[in-house]
C-alpha cells in the first residue's frame, strides 16, 4: 500500500499538471505552466523512489535515469528550432515504447493472475503504445527528410493496413482471454508494423496532426498502464494528456480545414494526382535582387509570407533587416503567418519570435487575409504549399480543401525559391506561372541579403 | 466503492479536466502545449522505475532499463525543449522596434 504522504503528493504532482496545461494555453503564463509541470514530474520520481517498498535494481535504475537525462538533456538543447517538430515526434515515440515496454513486464511478472480488467488495458498498453513508438519513428523520418515526405501508398496498401489492423484485434482478444507469452510477443511485433503502416500514407503537411495524434496516443497508453499498476498519478496524467492531445489535434485539423479522417487516411481514397509532366518546361518570369528591390522599395504595402524554406535556410535575421529597412522607408509591412507555416502550428512564430520580429507585425491568416487585394506586393519566401491556390480550386489535389493565404490577390507576387521543386506536399503551384509573379531563385538568405544591398542604395 | 470504480471515476473526471484545459488556447501555442504535453506523458517514468524495480529475471531486468531510458528521455527533453520555445515568445514585449518611421 502506498503511504498517505506519497498519495498527497501524488495529488500535488497531478495538480501540478493540471496547472501546466492550463497555463500553456496562454502566452504570458505559458513558460511558468512549464516549470510547474517539470517540478511535478521530478517530484513524482523522487516520490517512488521513496515511498515503493523494496525496490531491486536501485543502482541500475539511477544509472538509466542518469543515462537518459544526458541524452533527453543533449537532444533538447542541440535541436535547432526548424528541427523542433521531429524532436517532439522523436521524445513522444520513445515515450511511447517505454509505456510499451513496462506493459510487456508487468504481463511477464504477473501475466495470468490479473484480472479481466488489467489484462485488458495491458492488451491496450502494448498496442497504442507500439504504434506511437513506431508511427512516430516515421514521422521523425519524414521530417527529418530521412525519407520521402509524399504520402507512400503501398500496391493494395489499404488492405495490407486493414488486414493488419484486424488481426492485431485478433490476437489482442486471444491474449486477453488466454494470456500466453508467445502471443504477447507476436501483438508487439504486429503492434509495432500496424504504427509504421498507420503513417505512411500520411501526405507531408499533415504530419504534424499525426504527431498530436499519436502524443494522445501515448497519453492514453501512460493512463492504462496507471490502470494496471494501480498508480493513480500515471491514470491522471496520462487520461490529461491523452484528452488534450485529442482535442489539441482536432483543433490543429480545424485550423489546416481538413477533416481528421481525410488526414489519416485521405492518401488510400484521393487518386495519385497526375502531375502534369511538362511543368519544368512552362515559362516562368525570373528577375534578379535589384528588380526585386526596385518593385519593394517603390511598393505601398508589402506583405510577407514566410515558410520553412526561410527557415532552412536560417534567414529570419536578415528578413527582418529587410522589413526594417523597408519600414524605415515608409512601406508597410507586415508578416502574414499560416496557422501551419513552418512544419507544425505556430511553429513559425516561434521561429519569427528567435530573429526578434516584434509581435505586432505578425499577423494571423483570418486577421490579414483580406488585407492581400489592397497590397502592392506579396513576396513568398520559402513558402509553397499554404500560398497554391490549388487549395481552393482543384478538387483533385491532395491539399484540397486547406485554407491558403490568399497571395494570388495581392497586385505583384515575388517568390524566393531555392528551385521550381515542389512543396512539402509535393503539390505543382499554379501561382508561380501566373502573370504577375516574378521569381527570385536562390538561396533565400544569400537573395534577403542581396535585395537588402540593393535597397540601400536606393 | 470498490478499487475499479474509484478509478473508472477518476479516468472519466480527467477526461474532461483534460478537455477543458486546453478548450481555448490560441493557434500560435498549439507546437508548445503539444510538446508540454508530451513531457508530461513522460510520468511513465515512474512506472518504468516500479516495474525495474520488481524485476526477477534478466529479461524483465533488462527490458525495465531500456523503459526508464526511454521515459527519461522523453520527459527530460520535453520539458526543456518546451521551455526553450517559450524562452523566445518571452522576450518579445521587451524590444519593440519597426515602429520608427
Amino acid at each position: 500500500m502506498t503511504p498517505a504522504w506519497a498519495q498527497i503528493g501524488n495529488l500535488a504532482a497531478a495538480l501540478a499538471f493540471i496547472f501546466a496545461l492550463k497555463a500553456l494555453s496562454s502566452p504570458k503564463s505559458a513558460r511558468l505552466g512549464n516549470r510547474v509541470g517539470a517540478t511535478g514530474a521530478i517530484a513524482a520520481v523522487a516520490i517512488i523512489f521513496f515511498s515503493e517498498s523494496n525496490l531491486k535494481h536501485l543502482l541500475l535504475i539511477l544509472i538509466a535515469v542518469a543515462f537518459g537525462t544526458i541524452i533527453g538533456f543533449t537532444a533538447a538543447r542541440r535541436v535547432q528550432m526548424t528541427q523542433m517538430p521531429q524532436m517532439v515526434a522523436l521524445f513522444n515515440g520513445v515515450g511511447g515504447g517505454a509505456a510499451m515496454a513496462v506493459a510487456a513486464i508487468e504481463f511477464l511478472s504477473v501475466g495470468a493472475s490479473n484480472g479481466f480488467v488489467a489484462l485488458f488495458a495491458t492488451v491496450f498498453t502494448i498496442v497504442i503504445g507500439s504504434v506511437s513508438f513506431t508511427g512516430s519513428i516515421v514521422t521523425f523520418l519524414k521530417l527529418q527528410e530521412l525519407m520521402t515526405s509524399r504520402p507512400v501508398v503501398l500496391p493494395l496498401g489499404r488492405f495490407i493496413t486493414i488486414g493488419t489492423a484486424l488481426t492485431t484485434l485478433f490476437v489482442s482478444v486471444y491474449l486477453i482471454v488466454s494470456p500466453e507469452i508467445w502471443a504477447m510477443w507476436t501483438l508487439v511485433v504486429l503492434s509495432l508494423i500496424l504504427g509504421i503502416l498507420f503513417v505512411l500514407p500520411v501526405g507531408g503537411a499533415d504530419v504534424p496532426i499525426v504527431i498530436s495524434l499519436l502524443n494522445a496516443f501515448t497519453g492514453l497508453s501512460v493512463a492504462a498502464s496507471g490502470y494496471v499498476l494501480d498508480n493513480v498519478l500515471l491514470l491522471v496524467a496520462g487520461t490529461l494528456v491523452g484528452a488534450s492531445g485529442t482535442l489539441l489535434t482536432q483543433l490543429m485539423a480545424k485550423a489546416m480545414g481538413r477533416p481528421l479522417t481525410s488526414t489519416l487516411f485521405g492518401a488510400f481514397t484521393a487518386k495519385a494526382s497526375t502531375a502534369t509532366g511538362s511543368a519544368v518546361d512552362r515559362p516562368v518570369k525570373s528577375a534578379g535582387p535589384n528588380d526585386i528591390a526596385i518593385m519593394l522599395t517603390y511598393a505601398s504595402k508589402v506583405i510577407i509570407v514566410p515558410g520553412y524554406g526561410l527557415a532552412v535556410a536560417q534567414a529570419q535575421q536578415t528578413l527582418r533587416e529587410l522589413v526594417d529597412l523597408l519600414i524605415t522607408k515608409g512601406v508597410e509591412v507586415e508578416y502574414a503567418i499560416h496557422p501551419v507555416a513552418g512544419r507544425m502550428p505556430g511553429h513559425m512564430n516561434v521561429l519569427l519570435a528567435e530573429a526578434d520580429v516584434p509581435y505586432e507585425q505578425l499577423k494571423e491568416m483570418d486577421e490579414i487575409n483580406s488585407e492581400f487585394s489592397s497590397a502592392s506586393v506579396a513576396v513568398v519566401v520559402g513558402a509553397n504549399d499554404v500560398v497554391n491556390p490549388a487549395a481552393r480550386t482543384d478538387s483533385t489535389s491532395p491539399i484540397f480543401g486547406m485554407p491558403i493565404l490568399n497571395a494570388d490577390q495581392a497586385e505583384q507576387v515575388v517568390f524566393m525559391k531555392r528551385s521550381m521543386r515542389p512543396g512539402f506536399a509535393g503539390v505543382e503551384n499554379e501561382l508561380l506561372f501566373n502573370d504577375k509573379t516574378t521569381l527570385l531563385f536562390g538561396d533565400a538568405k544569400d537573395s534577403l541579403s542581396k535585395v537588402v544591398a540593393a535597397v540601400k542604395t536606393m | 466503492m470498490s478499487v475499479e470504480i474509484a478509478l473508472l471515476t477518476i479516468f472519466i473526471l480527467s477526461i474532461f479536466v483534460g478537455f477543458e484545459v486546453v478548450s481555448k488556447v490560441s493557434t500560435i501555442l498549439h507546437t508548445p502545449l503539444m510538446s508540454g504535453a508530451n513531457a508530461i506523458h513522460g510520468v511513465i517514468l515512474v512506472g518504468a522505475i516500479i516495474v525495474t524495480g520488481h524485476a526477477d529475471n534478466n529479461l524483465e531486468l533488462g527490458l525495465g532499463l531500456v523503459a526508464v531510458v526511454l521515459a527519461t528521455i522523453n520527459m527530460v527533453g520535453g520539458f526543456v525543449v518546451t521551455d526553450r520555445m517559450l524562452e523566445l515568445f518571452k522576450s518579445k514585449k521587451s524590444n519593440k522596434t519597426g515602429e520608427k518611421k
